[in-house]
């Protein structure tokens, strides 16, 4: 029976993914909310990290961890070793704070949430009401309702708007709202957890977030659940000049399961926009946390305008044994992209895995991959990276794995492929792998092609049209990692990489 | 940029120790340029991410470390072939112990006469493919030795000599430091195969530059000596003309520390690259395997295929880099590197690199690494073969696919009799 679902809701997919090939427009979240908006002042200082933590009414030690945060930033430089090229950023140009006029209160329950932010994500198919299924699932309505329940936190420039299903969910004792009110509300577990993943120096970028992270999600799993539905959170950007800086944190106590899943778009603009965000993921014994992204960043137009810059830290500590992280991610958006999930994985027989789809077409560029950290023994890990290049872009895996001494008998599978459609585009692989033990295994493989003749060939010969053709070679080429993501998004994914690809051909 | 002042006073250090050969007459603009290069990059430090994995102190330092010199009581492993030898000691030509440097199709002269005898290509390629080396990465040790390098020969191949050239590097003195730099001219279908063999000094810096003409060969294969505390840094820089083939092979055994450079592009369409290398460590040991290919021509192929064995807390690195440039269509690039962990505390660091601009190629990487397969081993034993043999067996197997790539019998044998001898002496 299950089988047969699948089978149905393939088909229906892949004519999905020939219908948004037809669609005109690129980028279909690319308009913006005529909402009043509250801004910072531009730039960024002590002041400006205080007025953050102000606005957030932020305990003291909070303000305190900021500002210390900031006075490291300020004496590092930008990275500068990815393989990606763009103007230089004036960090003093930019809005750290945004949000919408309206959200001046907080409100208590998502019936006062400002109808003109709830019906920005109705637009982006993300209703906030709190009903069985995301929109745009075709053959949902037809399955169990349980199963199919996702909750949801919005977040709008700098501030989370509403978050679903919460009341559901602290029946079973999980904790899911935005990082603001947890700091307010449960500063015992943000204290104990925050910056233990990625610390306040970590890097440049995660520096800079922790000095100036606005808002973001926060998930505490109990010891022993499984938590009753996904958890979704929703990244919008929609003021001009402004950066957004998240900052998520999510805690699987012992034996406990969540399934996480982040969205992102932003509006069309000429000028490029930061986003620099952090997660943090701690996994205790026997627990089990899947994130899963669809990023889907404005990536600026055909010519390379505008678009977002997306500097991303995001790493999960695997610290129980028997921990499990899995890392899903469908790269399609942003103007340029450095990012690496990365999993430390400390407890014996912990396990990570690391699938990715990173697409990248016009003047995109990408660099992007995952680290794999063996401390423990018996630990396991998997990365299939898939990159994808069209029109003038360059797409880069950039990956770590180390095995320590102590982490015996432990295994390593690594495969990256690439696939190039045009001849000005890159691609590049920069694995770094680094064995310190004899009883572990490592396999790295990596291969470069392009979309093949013969195949092509087949398609067009049954009637496809050449972007079509292309479109289902590349979801083919993808497919091992569309499969390890929640179904909504595989089917939102899929279609997506039908979209980016837009124009690459001919 | 200016340099970090740790890097500086490095670089002034080594320089203060060195200077300019005082017969270099024509190639003195060319050391100059490359003197100029080194004061610009600065020697290799150990935050620079080329040299991530291997510490380059004692490489750089004013003073060569002290290699107690090495009796192995055998000769050198290329000795008793038919092969025209080019000796040096320490570094330094022997016109003694080589033999009559005549030999029809090759015309082979030492460095320090190219001007004398006004030897126009070796004047152009003295430092030429070094220079075009030095980017997209800066390789300072190479330029260090194009301007102060003593001795080196100039190999001209005009046809298809009968024998092999055998550059044999004994090393004599404790304290050492050599610097040798060579430059290898193979005309249209010439042919030629180059040996080398020894462990040449202390610390031995050598650089070739080798230009294939069109439709031209070169075979290489090197030995460096057991010596067990020296410490070499070599670099290999070929250029590659339309349909030519080049194929080099290096075994190493034993050595403190050892990185070899091959900077490999292959600039007419055709062009055939194979590098390969074996090599096994056992205790204090280093070796480092860098490799850059660049494909810049039509319908190349390049082979890279690196093998390591180590134990006792060797450590192998292999930093191998193919890169196709946009336009070079129909490339066909491989590379492997793995590496045979015989204990817990060895380690292999691998960054195996793909950077590619044209759409219509087959690139392929893998890596890999582990112990040795616990299935075979016990195949072998239930047919009654001991664990020794056994291990020996599978070790020698493992190393095969990377022997494979000479294609002289002859030579292949003796290299993987020294294989064998090396596992002998270990079980």
């Amino acid at each position: 029976m299950a089988a047969l679902d699948q089978t149905q809701v393939k088909e229906g997919v892949d004519q999905e993914t020939v219908d948004a090939v037809r669609e005109a427009g690129t980028y279909k979240y690319g308009w913006d909310t005529d909402i009043e908006m509250e801004y910072a002042p531009k730039g960024v200082n002590p002041d400006i990290v205080r007025l953050i933590s102000d606005k957030n009414e932020e305990p003291e030690w909070m303000t305190e961890w900021r500002l210390s945060a900031f006075e490291r930033w300020t004496k590092m430089e930008e990275p500068t070793w990815a393989m990606v090229h763009y103007p230089p950023i004036d960090f003093q140009d930019q809005y750290y704070y945004a949000r919408p006029k309206s959200m001046e209160e907080k409100p208590k329950s998502l019936d006062e949430v400002d109808p003109k932010l709830l019906a920005t994500y109705e637009k982006l198919g993300i209703p906030l009401k709190e009903q069985m299924i995301l929109a745009g699932v075709e053959g949902a309505e037809n399955a169990p309702a349980e199963g199919r329940k996702v909750a949801v936190d919005a977040v709008f420039d700098s501030v989370s708007v509403g978050t679903t299903f919460k009341d559901e969910l602290a029946k079973a004792g999980v904790i899911f709202c935005s990082i603001s009110e947890a700091i307010k509300e449960h500063p015992e577990l943000v204290k104990k957890y925050l910056g233990t993943v990625v610390p306040v120096s970590d890097n440049f970028y995660a520096t800079l977030n922790s000095a100036v992270f606005s808002d973001g999600s926060f998930v505490y799993i109990p010891p022993g659940v499984r938590c009753p539905m996904e958890l979704s959170t929703y990244f919008r950007i929609n003021a001009e000049n402004t950066g957004q800086f998240e900052r998520t944190l999510i805690i699987a106590d012992k034996g406990s399961y969540v399934s996480y899943l982040e969205g992102c778009t932003a509006p069309q603009r000429d000028t490029a926009q930061l986003h620099a965000a952090v997660v943090e993921i701690i996994v205790e014994e026997d627990a089990e946390v899947k994130y899963s992204t669809v990023q889907n960043w404005f990536p600026g137009d055909e010519n390379g305008k505008g678009g977002i810059y997306n500097f991303v830290t995001k790493r999960a500590d695997c610290r129980g044994d028997r921990s499990k992280v899995m890392w899903t991610q469908v790269e399609t958006g942003s103007a340029v992209t450095w990012k690496y999930p990365s999993c430390i994985l400390r407890g014996n027989e912990s396990q990570g895995e690391f699938y990715s789809i990173a697409i990248a077409n016009n003047y995109q560029q990408a660099d992007t991959g995952t680290k794999m950290i063996h401390l423990g023994k018996n630990t396991k890990s998997r990365i299939v990276s898939k990159g994808i290049s069209a029109g003038k872009a360059q797409n880069t895996y950039r990956g770590l794995v180390s095995m320590h001494p102590k982490a015996k008998d432990s295994r390593n599978y690594t495969q990256c492929d690439s696939l190039l459609i045009g001849d000005k585009c890159g691609a590049h692989t920069v694995p770094y792998i680094e064995v310190k033990n004899n009883s572990s295994r490592v396999e790295h493989e990596a291969t470069t092609s392009k979309v093949d003749d013969d195949q092509l060939f087949y398609c067009r010969q049954r009637g496809m049209d050449e972007e079509e053709a292309v479109a289902l070679v590349v979801n083919g080429f993808c497919k091992d990692v569309l499969q390890a993501l929640p179904m909504e998004f595989a089917m939102e994914a899929q279609q997506l990489v039908a979209i980016s690809l837009e124009g690459s051909v001919g | 940029m200016a340099l970090p002042q740790e890097k500086l006073t490095a670089t002034e250090e080594r320089l203060a120790s060195l200077a300019m050969p005082e017969m270099c007459g024509c190639t003195r603009a060319a050391r100059e340029d490359a003197l100029a290069r080194v004061q610009e990059m600065g020697l290799p430090g150990r935050r620079d991410e080329y040299w991530k994995y291997t510490r380059p102190d004692t490489l750089i330092s004013a003073q060569a470390p002290r290699a107690e010199v090495f009796d192995a009581g055998e000769p050198m492993i290329f000795e008793d072939m038919d092969n025209l030898k080019i000796v040096f000691v320490d570094g330094v030509f022997s016109p003694e112990e080589s033999d009559d440097l005549t030999l029809e199709g090759v015309m082979i002269d030492r460095i320090e006469d190219i001007c004398g005898k006004d030897i126009h290509w070796a004047k152009e390629l003295y430092g030429a493919l070094e220079s075009r080396g030095q980017t997209p990465v800066p390789r300072p040790l190479a330029a260090l030795n194009t301007a102060f390098a003593k001795d080196g020969v100039a190999i001209h191949v005009t046809g298809k000599p009968s024998k092999p050239i055998c550059l044999m590097y004994r090393h004599a003195s404790e304290t050492s430091d050599a610097m040798l730099h060579h430059v290898i001219r193979v005309e249209p279908d010439a042919e030629v195969t180059v040996l080398e063999v020894g462990p040449a000094a202390s610390r031995f810096n050598k650089v070739m530059e080798i230009d294939i003409a069109d439709n031209g060969t070169l075979h290489h294969v090197r030995a460096q000596g057991r010596d067990h505390e020296r410490r070499a840094m070599t670099h290999m820089f070929a250029r590659l003309g339309t349909e030519s083939t080049y194929k080099s092979f290096t075994l190493t055994a034993n050595g403190v520390l050892t990185r070899n450079e091959q900077v490999v592009e292959l600039t007419g369409d055709d062009a055939v690259a194979h590098v390969a290398g074996a090599c096994v460590g056992d205790g204090d040991f280093h070796h480092d395997d860098t490799v850059f290919i660049t494909h810049d021509a039509v319908n190349c192929e390049s082979r890279q295929v690196f093998k390591k064995v180590l134990r006792n807390g060797a450590t192998g690195v292999f930093q191998g880099k193919i890169l196709v440039k946009e336009g070079a269509q129909k490339t066909d690039g491989y590379q492997i590197s793995q590496s045979l962990l015989l204990d817990d505390d060895s380690q292999f660091l691998a960054k195996p690199e793909l950077e590619i601009y044209a759409d219509d190629v087959a690139c392929s990487h893998g890596s890999t690494s582990g112990a040795i397969d616990e299935t075979a081993l016990f195949y072998l034993r239930s047919r009654g073969v001991p664990v020794k043999d056994a291990t020996n067996m599978l070790t020698l197997a493992f190393l095969a696919e990377a022997v494979d790539e000479i294609e002289d019998s002859e030579v292949a044998e003796k290299i993987v009799n020294r294989l064998e001898d090396w596992l002998a002496r270990r079980s």
